[in-house]
């Protein structure tokens, strides 16, 4: 019997059950809403999104990987393109292009033209050091953490704050090793 | 978008091509080796205690893959035994059987390990394996009163994989 072979991005986005955009839009900005509330600091908000983020992708990832059929993959820029093109495709039904490599391969950019948590969005004065769409760097770190990738990812673009597009910077800091868990001491 | 719960389970379950209670037991384990569930439905004889008996099941999947990987006669790039392994090197090993039992293993990449001992008779367990995965997402991953890397107490998950390995092959 053959493996299945994975799927694409639009494929299982087919095939989940989806829920209308405007309500997620919406709830999404309400829990923002809410942060700046409760917490007052735009700084504690970015942290919070990024911590909510991260709880987010540390469940997302078996689901993904059970519904993608994705098996493990060969270097990170693999790991980049799946990210984009299945990853974001499934959970947002958006896709990103990858871009900017450096030398090593350890780090790239995803630009992301279309942003379904900031349709009706305006960020006021007083929130200008506010990453809205924190949560989904938070995401993809602990995502990646699931499957023994440490990165770091922030944002370098945002449209909210003038620029012309999305872009997450996406750093591999490490591999970890898959270690032997129990000591020998029994 | 998806959200919580109600989505249908992906593959459908594989048909089932036999009937009688062909299982005995099954384990799933994390990367750290945290026995997450432990069910048992045919186990006559028991000769260590439970924990014994996970961490010693955990280090024979260990090892057995170590070795699989050391093995591989189409690979150029291999480390030395016990030396570990990044994500994603190495070959590993779907089943064994021995003439009492069968042994199926599925790993996913983010470290699950899924492991069910059945009757040595059972055809390939590939896609069931695939398909406990599916109900281990739904019913455990995706409940909110699960904190990850603990163990599994989710009723519905139990029941919904009796159900199932019931009707295996």
């Amino acid at each position: 019997m053959a493996p299945l072979a994975p799927r694409t991005g639009d494929a299982v986005f087919a095939n989940v059950e989806r829920v209308n955009a405007e309500l997620f839009t919406l709830t999404y900005g309400a829990i923002v809403r809410q942060l700046l509330t409760d917490l007052e600091e735009v700084e504690e908000v970015n942290k919070q999104l990024d911590q909510m983020g991260y709880n987010i992708g540390i469940r997302l990832i078996d689901e993904f990987l059970a519904k993608s059929n994705v098996s493990r993959c060969v270097d990170f820029k693999e790991t980049a393109d799946v990210i984009a093109k299945v990853g974001l495709k499934m959970f947002l039904g958006v896709t990103a292009s990858v871009t900017n490599w450096d030398v090593d391969g350890t780090s790239c950019s995803l630009v992301l033209e279309d942003n379904p948590l900031v349709d009706f969005v305006e960020l006021p004065d007083t929130c200008q050091g506010l990453y809205y769409c924190n949560i989904l760097s938070g995401v993809i770190r602990g995502a990646l953490e699931m499957v023994s990738m440490k990165t770091e990812v922030t944002w370098v673009r945002d449209m909210l704050r003038g620029d012309d597009a999305y872009e997450l910077r996406l750093k591999l800091l490490k591999q970890v090793p898959e270690e032997y868990p129990y000591k020998d001491d029994e | 978008m998806q959200f919580f719960g109600g989505s249908d389970i992906s593959p459908s379950p594989p048909v089932a091509t036999g009937s009688g209670s062909n299982g005995h037991m099954m384990y799933v384990f994390n990367r750290n080796g945290i026995c997450l569930l432990y069910r048992e439905w045919n186990r006559p004889l028991r000769t260590l205690s439970s924990q014994q008996d996970h961490k010693l099941m955990f280090g024979l999947l260990f090892s057995l893959k170590s070795f699989t990987a050391k093995m591989d006669p189409t690979s150029v790039d291999k480390g030395n035994l016990g030396v570990p392994q990044l994500p994603g090197q190495g070959c590993s090993f779907h089943s064994f059987r021995t003439n009492t039992f069968k042994l199926s293993f599925m790993e996913s990449p983010s470290g699950i390990k899924i492991i069910l001992v059945t009757n040595p008779k059972t055809g390939d367990l590939r896609e069931s394996l695939k398909y406990i995965y599916n109900l281990y997402v739904e019913y455990v991953v995706k409940n909110p009163l699960y904190s990850p890397g603990t163990p599994i107490k989710c009723e519905l998950f139990n029941t919904s994989l009796d159900q199932y390995v019931k009707n295996l092959a």
